[in-house]
């Protein structure tokens, strides 16, 4: 009697306790995109913000109503969020078929874990396709010698942005050397208007003042010295006189009040320039479409003007180097099932750059990697600027892919940590070089 | 009267498993251990074996995506080198006590007032807790908008002196950590503190109107006292919680500017999942876990050791 009142209590407890065990085996076992879809599906994490996110958007719903049997599912991430959930998805062997990102150290790190797909067999078999894009897209898309990633959407060099009704009002012409840049700051700070805008709590928007000046100081072959990771190249006396500049233009006000508070994912840097608050911004490509779609006409009514980046007196390097992002990259995932993979190998092939797409991309002011569109950009009504890109990219002697995408995860965090610390003065020019110094081969 | 009770309610409860009775009360116990694998279960699930897991880590190398391997002591010497660390902690434990000064007096306060009767106090009281039902992420995203220096409240209201750059410079940036945690919290513990004013028996307070003592008096002399075991509560809460505040720094500062905000919870996060460093982010999470522990019964001593002792002793 009472044996069997303990079983039964026994009894009674492990079937309260079986639900539960259940429900974390499967959470376990289902969750994550990498194995909900089923069928032919493929899964892709994207960036959200306009006009990529309607473009993406239009061009999955087009092909999957062409290819009712290969479904994608997308979904979309705020930039700076997407970096982090990628990596640790992907860690946790829960990646998307199709992974997104900018080549360069990550994709390195994916390609040597055995994470995403050597393509360079696919992409023998489908010449076509890899004559299609700018042949300078490949590289940070090649790892070893071998392609990981499809390039796609458009070549994003760093671009001086002004603000052209401010110039006229200040009566001032647009830099062309380093010079120039340290006298407009005066004349904007007189005139009561900051003189660039900058979303300095992204760091990475800091870091580009620092590719564009070390580039034009040094030459290209010191930073890519630092990227084949030779010993000390990061104490090149140029690394030093960049920092040295850097902290010049902020002790003078170069930067606009409170630009450690601003974070690029909110367009409050470019909020900035078109509001007249600013008069100048260095930035990627894509905020010309951004703008242009925000900007409250700003960009329509001609008040955007853009030149390269000015020059520095006695540097080394060619004033025609650009950096950027040469491309965007689209991998697959190594753990996605045949079906899913195929999925997104046809999506590569027919859905991703149609000439839909691509008409979209030059109407939102960008320039696809695809050769052979110089008909397109100069019918266009953003020419000036599709024409300024397209030609800074083309005839650029050397398009450095940005830092934080071409170095390690490892060694990048260090750079923007340092980076910030080096627009906050909390560090010196020579402290910022030995502790960069430091993380070479990491 | 409740002197008798606090002194037979031990023995009682030593009592309640004799050990030489092998008959009914033994298979109850069996049947009541049972009940408890849930729990078990969930805790090690939870607690045990991702703790495991942080400390076999914390001697390995991996960046999260290839394959773990061994780096020995590796890095533990490497982050225990590390000023960055000793950076982390002091702005952890300087967040700690930051916290707990400008909390506690403000819950305090806030949870007498709102444990009085009257229908204002009761009303104000559903408006205190209203930050308590927004998640820490809202919370920081809205600062961060209304703090925005160009286009932010200042611009909004005009009021100039509200555009400095708060979250540009490092004092201001930590000061206003320090205020939004604050401005979450402060209602979970008024709350906390509400309800043990309430358990206050009112017979103290008459006592004490009849030999002449005023509401100054009271509060100090009744109030206070009385609350001990809630302050410690409260304390324990903030102090040991302001270890994990990672959700509402990540978004509002992301740890910058520079490392002025990087307390250790989100030191780890960074190095784990920014710099793909997941064997120094486990030694950070093993010298977090310490801490903790070190923290809580610290404060457990405290609290004094006789828990069961009663604070109405004497009435």
């Amino acid at each position: 009697m009472k044996q069997s009142q303990t079983s039964r209590r026994s009894f009674l407890a492990l079937a309260a306790l079986t639900p539960f065990a259940a429900m974390t085996a499967t959470a376990c076992g289902t969750s994550g995109p990498g194995t909900s879809s089923s069928g032919g599906g493929a899964s892709m994490w994207y960036l959200s913000g306009e006009p990529n996110q309607t473009t993406m958007q239009k061009a999955v719903d087009a092909f999957t109503s062409a290819n009712p049997d290969n479904k994608i599912a997308v979904t979309y991430f705020q930039n700076d969020a997407y970096k982090t959930k990628i990596k640790t998805a992907i860690g946790a062997g829960q990646a998307p078929t199709i992974i997104y990102g900018w080549g360069g150290g990550t994709l390195k790190t994916y390609a040597e874990a055995n994470q995403v797909d050597d393509l360079t067999g696919w992409f023998d078999e489908n010449p076509d396709l890899k004559e299609k894009f700018f042949p300078a897209s490949f590289g940070a898309a090649t790892v070893n010698g071998k392609i990981y990633a499809l390039p796609n959407q458009y070549v994003a060099p760093i671009v001086l942005f002004y603000n052209k009704e401010l110039f006229e009002k200040a009566g001032a012409q647009p830099p062309k050397t380093w010079d120039d840049v340290m006298s407009l700051v005066k004349t904007f700070n007189d005139m009561g208007v900051a003189p660039f805008s900058l979303g300095g709590q992204s760091r990475w928007t800091s870091m580009m003042w620092l590719e564009y000046l070390l580039d034009r100081i040094g030459g290209a072959e010191v930073f890519t010295a630092i990227f084949e990771g030779k010993p000390d190249s990061w104490m090149d006396p140029a690394v030093i006189e960049t920092g040295t500049k850097i902290q010049e233009l902020v002790s003078a006000d170069g930067f606009i009040k409170g630009f450690s508070s601003i974070a690029a994912d909110s367009n409050a840097d470019q909020a900035l320039l078109f509001t007249g608050k600013a008069a100048m911004m260095l930035h990627g490509s894509w905020t010309y479409g951004a703008m242009k779609k925000g900007g409250q006409n700003f960009v329509q009514d001609g008040k955007l003007g853009f030149v390269q980046f000015p020059t520095v007196a006695g540097g080394k390097g060619d004033p025609k180097n650009g950096v950027g992002n040469p491309a965007q990259y689209m991998s697959i995932s190594s753990k996605a099932t045949d079906a899913e993979k195929e999925t997104a190998k046809k999506f590569f092939k027919d859905g991703i750059l149609t000439e839909t797409v691509i008409d979209t991309y030059i109407n939102s002011g960008s320039v696809p990697i695809v050769n052979g569109i110089e008909d397109k950009l100069n019918t266009s009504e953003d020419k000036d600027f599709l024409n300024f890109v397209y030609d800074l990219a083309k005839n650029a002697p050397n398009f450095q892919q940005s830092w934080d995408q071409a170095l390690s995860p490892t060694a990048a965090e260090a750079l923007l940590n340092n980076i910030d610390q080096l627009f906050l003065k909390s560090i010196t020019p020579q402290q910022f070089a030995e502790n960069m110094n430091a993380t070479l081969g990491k | 009267m409740s002197n008798a009770v606090s002194t037979t309610r031990k023995p009682a409860a030593r009592a309640g498993r004799p050990k030489g009775d092998p008959g009914h009360g033994g298979q109850r116990n069996a049947a009541l251990a049972w009940l408890t694998v849930p729990a078990l279960f969930f805790f090690l699930a939870f607690a045990v074996v991702p703790l495991a897991g942080v400390l076999i880590l914390s001697f390995a190398s991996w960046d999260g995506i290839g394959a773990i391997g061994s780096a020995g002591l590796g890095n533990w010497f490497s982050v225990l080198a590390d000023p960055g660390l000793y950076n982390a902690l002091g702005l952890t434990f300087l967040i700690m006590i930051a916290s707990w000064l400008v909390q506690t007096p403000i819950s305090l306060l806030l949870g007498v007032f709102t444990a009085g009767s009257q229908r204002y106090r009761a009303a104000l009281a559903v408006l205190y807790f209203l930050p308590l039902l927004l998640s820490s992420a809202a919370v920081a995203i809205a600062f961060k908008a209304l703090l925005d220096p160009n286009f932010g409240l200042a611009t909004g209201l005009g009021l100039p002196f509200l555009a400095q750059d708060w979250l540009g410079v490092p004092q201001l940036a930590l000061g206003l950590v320090i205020f939004v945690i604050a401005w979450q919290f402060v209602p979970f513990h008024t709350l906390i503190y509400q309800g043990g004013v309430r358990q206050i028996p009112r017979s103290l307070y008459e006592a004490a109107e009849i030999d002449g003592a005023g509401t100054i008096k009271q509060f100090f002399h009744i109030t206070l006292p009385q609350l001990k075991y809630t302050i410690i509560t409260s304390s324990t809460l903030m102090v040991v919680g302001s270890l994990t505040y990672f959700d509402l720094i990540f978004v509002l500062t992301g740890g910058g500017p520079g490392n002025s905000t990087r307390i250790l919870a989100l030191d780890m996060y960074l190095r784990g999942f920014r710099a793909n460093l997941m064997g120094p982010a486990s030694v950070i999470a093993v010298i977090l876990v310490l801490i903790g522990l070190a923290l809580a019964l610290f404060l457990q001593r405290l609290g004094g050791k006789d828990k069961q002792g009663s604070q109405l002793e004497g009435m």
